[in-house]
């Protein structure tokens, strides 16, 4: 069985959406984040790419396209540790806090 | 809801999931310890918004007036396109393939979203959504006739997958009733569609 990101050929009647929706402010943010840490070196495509693989199944499927992006840029940020998973929780209950 | 309306990342208010909250975190955080600075992500923020198809679209406009460029465009694209002046990431390779009579190409990611945004900007949403990525490679006939493309029984479709290596953009056919007009006009008849091969450049 393949993974859940090798879409190619997985069987659905679902016709596609052609809508589009307008980004919100902190997909702006995300898009742009990743070309930042792109260029300085911190994160390249390959990596992102494979934070986005590495998540749950449920997870992957669950999640808007800039949500997948959100995990990957922490996964590949702890993992190299630029940043620690406990100060991104703690400052995501600040953004919560303030803005929620 | 708060009634800040100072951050510059929640102008619409609108519930936040917890990955967006999380994004916010991580940026505010980068920008605290100093690893990266307080105006770089807005800066490329404006730099997206400056890309989209209109850029693409010059380039099919000088292929279908350059013979001599349309040759490079196909056989060594990254250079072709820097000599308009668009300069590609150096992580991702761009192919260009082109449409002729017995040939028409659809671009599709199955993996993820790979997409010459240098040269298309941001791809649309249908692009990244599972129903095209697992249609295109099995009945791209169908799918070209839900974005209204019916394309002559004779001629083959070629589906292209790319990769985070290499982007595909489609070099579509010109039109008919085209002759003498301007490379200006021609790229105003260059659709996005066109590009990703989900449909045909505009006729005259």
């Amino acid at each position: 069985m393949p993974s859940v990101h090798d879409r190619g050929g997985m069987p659905t009647t679902e016709p596609i959406d052609r809508s589009s929706h307008e980004w919100a402010d902190w997909e702006h943010l995300v898009n742009a984040l990743v070309g930042v840490l792109r260029r300085r070196d911190l994160l390249n495509v390959d990596e992102l790419r494979r934070g986005i693989e590495a998540m749950s199944p449920p997870e992957y499927e669950a999640s808007t396209y800039y949500e997948r992006w959100s995990a990957s840029i922490e996964t590949i940020l702890v993992e190299k540790g630029i940043l620690s998973a406990d100060e991104i929780a703690e400052a995501a209950q600040e953004v919560d806090a303030r803005w929620g | 809801m708060s009634d800040d309306h100072s951050h510059p990342d929640l102008k619409h208010h609108v519930p936040l999931s917890e990955r967006a909250k999380r994004a916010i975190a991580i940026h505010r955080l980068l920008v605290a310890k100093g690893i990266i600075g307080p105006a770089e992500v807005e800066s490329v923020i404006d730099q997206v918004r400056t890309r989209s198809p209109a850029d693409g679209a010059k380039v099919v406009a000088r292929a279908w007036t350059d013979p001599a460029y349309k040759g490079r465009l196909l056989s060594d694209s990254r250079s072709a396109v820097l000599e308009l002046g668009y300069r590609l990431s150096r992580d991702a390779d761009l192919a260009v393939v082109e449409n002729t009579a017995g040939v028409h190409h659809l671009v599709v990611c199955t993996l993820c979203s790979c997409y010459p945004t240098a040269l298309l900007g941001p791809p649309p949403d249908w692009y990244k959504s599972f129903a095209y990525r697992q249609r295109a490679v099995v009945e791209p006939r169908a799918v070209l006739r839900e974005f209204g493309t019916e394309l002559d029984e004779c001629a083959r479709v070629r589906v292209v997958d790319s990769t985070a290596d290499l982007r595909y953009l489609v070099l579509p056919r010109r039109p008919g009733g085209t002759d003498g007009m301007s490379e200006v006009e021609l790229a105003g008849l260059v659709t996005r569609d066109s590009m990703v091969g989900v449909g045909e450049a505009k006729t005259p």
